[in-house]
């Protein structure tokens, strides 16, 4: 467990792993931003937590067909596949290295980013441990749509388009816990916890799913 | 794969296409013609209720608009069930069944959506809001296009069967949100109406010609699903005969 997990981390930050190129994305996308709606900082302010988050959605999708799909085209997979170890717990290590090599600078650089955006230094705080607790949901829910599309030459949009609509309860969840620690009356504790939940759940469903998936889409 | 199909009983019977199509294409005539007469009726009787004295005449829409709706998550439960077909007993006709009903569903969904929102326009004044209910609605539309997506990307049936008999059970989980998404946050969409605990809150004389429209929007679905499940078996043995006549030819 622990060597596959170093070692997908290796991988991963190493040159190609393009586990550098999901924070790039991410400065991207908030770079973005102000271009198409302007630099009105009050404006800027107000969207900023939900820009973080969508931002740090789409970067996260952004590598995630690589998740199985480098391993499948070395035969690494293959190798995996056949140990006695249960294959859920594979998956579930693989995604844990996944999230560190590419979910855990993005919550590292949200807060850089949320400066840009000229969000409030308590709403920061919320953002980076929203992200924090919400990033893995992400990838336990994409590994699902990249076991299902490792087979598939070109599965990389495929895998966006699947998952994205199920990701959507944790950017619901990721944003209003955001705003709710800003704006008074709202607590925080609810949407958070609910968030954490979510993470929970996908974190026993998704590997459960993709292993499923992998063992459908390699026999 | 008899044995399992054989302690299912009936629906084990129908593990045979050839049975299945002989079934489908003695039922489909009556079906179809059931749904018609009750569709028929549905619209007559819709036409005949009553004006809302708020609403007007855009109340009619409803009669379209809540059959449409209540089919675009009865179709994704019909894909649920069949995924669980597909996994568990690997009937050959579930994943025909799951691959026949995402175009189904997604009509249905679309035809949701779309009547909602001509309704909306007069009523609340907008095309669309982001509220719970059409957010998650739109959401089951995107999850159909992505299954629809996925089936159509894979040349191998077997293979492309189970991976998204997976995807449409992790999806699953939208359906009770959307049912239960006008309980759960208070938002624009008016609550359940016909479906309660404590009765319908809706008056009879709608309330029937609801009920009708609703039975035959079912009929439709089950119409419709029979016959592309039909066109999907006879579209694999096409694939199958092609594949055999090219390799003769090789």
């Amino acid at each position: 467990m622990r060597a596959l997990i170093l070692r997908d981390i290796r991988l991963g930050i190493r040159a190609g792993g393009g586990a550098l190129i999901g924070v790039l994305f991410f400065l991207t996308v908030i770079a973005v931003v102000p271009f198409g709606v302007g630099p009105d900082l009050n404006l800027l302010a107000r969207i900023g937590p939900a820009m973080l988050w969508i931002g740090a959605l789409l970067a996260s999708l952004l590598g995630l067909d690589r998740l199985f799909q480098a391993d499948r085209e070395d035969g690494a997979l293959d190798i995996l596949l056949m140990q006695e170890h249960p294959l859920i717990l594979t998956v579930f290590a693989k995604c844990l290295a996944h999230w560190i090599a590419t979910g855990l600078p993005l919550v590292l650089a949200a807060p850089l980013l949320a400066l840009f955006m000229n969000v409030e230094p308590l709403a920061i705080g919320a953002a980076t441990l929203t992200l924090a607790v919400g990033t893995p949901a992400i990838t336990f829910i994409g590994a699902v749509g990249a076991a299902v599309a490792v087979s598939l030459p070109r599965g990389g949009l495929l895998v966006s388009i699947l998952v994205l609509p199920l990701t959507v309860p944790v950017l619901v969840f990721g944003v209003s816990a955001i705003y709710a620690a800003v704006e008074e009356p709202a607590p925080f504790m609810p949407p958070f916890l609910i968030l954490a939940a979510i993470t929970l759940f996908f974190a026993v469903l998704g590997p459960l799913a993709a292993a499923a998936a992998l063992r459908a889409s390699t026999d | 794969m008899s044995d399992t199909s054989l302690s299912i009983g009936r629906i084990g019977d129908l593990a045979n296409p050839t049975r299945f199509l002989a079934l489908a294409g003695r039922l489909l005539p009556w079906l179809a013609g059931l749904t018609l007469l009750v569709a028929v009726i549905g619209l007559w009787m819709s036409f005949e209720a009553p004006e809302d004295y708020q609403q007007g005449a855009t109340i009619r829409i409803m009669f379209i608009h809540v059959p449409s709706a209540w089919l675009a998550m009865m179709c994704y439960t019909v894909m649920a069930a069949s995924a669980i077909g597909t996994l568990v007993w690997r009937h050959p006709l579930a994943d025909v069944s799951a691959r026949a009903a995402a175009p189904i569903g997604a009509a249905f969904t679309v035809l949701a959506l779309v009547t909602g929102s001509l309704w909306g326009k007069p009523m609340w004044g907008t095309w669309w809001v982001w509220d719970a209910r059409l957010t998650s609605v739109f959401v089951l539309l995107l999850m159909y296009l992505g299954l629809i997506a996925l089936q159509r990307a894979m040349d191998d049936p077997t293979k492309s069967a189970r991976l998204s008999a997976i995807l449409i059970l992790v999806g699953f989980i939208n359906i009770p949100i959307i049912k239960f998404s006008v309980d759960w946050w208070n938002t624009l969409h008016q609550p359940a109406s016909v479906v309660r605990l404590d009765g319908p809150t809706i008056h009879p004389s709608m309330l029937y010609p609801l009920l009708v429209m609703a039975v035959a929007f079912t009929l439709l679905f089950f119409t419709l699903h029979l016959a592309a499940m039909r066109n999907e078996i006879w579209r694999r043995r096409v694939a199958a005969l092609r594949r055999q006549v090219a390799r003769q030819a090789a």
